[in-house]
């Protein structure tokens, strides 16, 4: 379900007067999608619940003053990611990562990996041990980039949306995608040509 | 990824190459792109391995479990104080 379909069966008069049983709903139509875009954030679970909890409770303290002028679900997105990167910021000092190593202020360095391996097998392609992959290749994004890519590419928010929940500009949005996409590229493509050359 | 003469080439492509794959890109630059890979077999893998990227991460999300545990659920409407209106 879409969070527009969501947003019009919602009664949000009654979640600003603090309806309890609408709130409710709201958690159940919601908390799935908060709760992975924690999990995929953070990678790891008891984290990704913390977040769960803080955006609904912050969600519930502040919705008698929310003035709708975002949707109901860009606003939770926007809660959800800014509780999930606040917690990186403190739990560890800011990455020098990939952000600063792959591309520099101009945009990207040259793709590395010329490996073709769209050949392998699905199977091979998404096995257990190649999603665990995924997920490590994600966590290796900076946070910004992250962010960007979950809401985009697995969450399957546009553009506009992506850039209204991260309050940044729509070109910074594709910049970040598609920096995000060329470094999660080169980190499959080294997973996958070893795969390539074992299959020899 | 191609000869020292071609490198400029793909360098100025890359930047557009996200907005290809997601078919958000104009004509010009399109045609441009498919000019480019039709003689650079370096950028066609790219954009092939970039393509797959992407679909395999959609793909591994569609097929991800129901993304919040019963448990996770329970202590959530617990610590709101919403007990009463838990359905699984």
């Amino acid at each position: 379900m879409s969070g527009s379909d969501l947003k019009s069966e919602l009664d949000l008069a009654a979640l600003r007067a603090g309806d309890r049983a609408e709130f409710a709903r709201l958690i159940d139509a919601y908390s799935p999608r908060v709760y992975r875009l924690a999990l995929k954030m953070l990678q790891n679970p008891q984290d990704a619940e913390d977040i769960l909890q803080e955006t609904f409770i912050k969600v519930y303290n502040a919705l008698p003053n929310f003035e709708g002028r975002s949707s109901l679900s860009t606003w939770l997105y926007r809660i959800t990611t800014n509780e999930a990167l606040m917690f990186l910021r403190r739990k560890r000092p800011p990455q020098d990562s990939m952000d600063e190593t792959f591309g520099g202020e101009d945009g990207y360095e040259q793709p590395r990996q010329i490996v073709d391996w769209c050949c392998l097998p699905e199977d091979e392609l998404m096995s257990e041990e190649a999603r665990a992959n995924l997920d490590a290749g994600i966590q290796k994004l900076p946070e910004g980039l992250r962010a960007v890519f979950l809401l985009r590419d697995i969450e399957g928010l546009s553009t506009r949306e992506t850039a209204e929940v991260l309050e940044i500009s729509e070109a910074a949005v594709k910049t970040r995608l598609s920096r995000a996409r060329f470094q999660l590229r080169e980190h499959l493509s080294t997973y996958y040509a070893e795969r390539l050359l074992n299959a020899d | 990824m191609c000869d020292d003469h071609e490198y400029r080439d793909c360098q100025h492509l890359l930047d557009s190459l996200s907005d290809y794959v997601d078919g958000t890109l104009g004509e010009e630059l399109c045609a441009e792109i498919e000019q480019h890979i039709a003689d650079c077999e370096d950028c066609r893998i790219v954009i092939n391995t970039l393509e797959k990227t992407i679909y395999l991460y959609h793909t591994s999300a569609e097929q991800d479990p129901p993304p919040i545990p019963e448990d996770v659920k329970a202590r959530l409407f617990k610590r709101l104080d919403l007990e009463e209106f838990l359905h699984f």
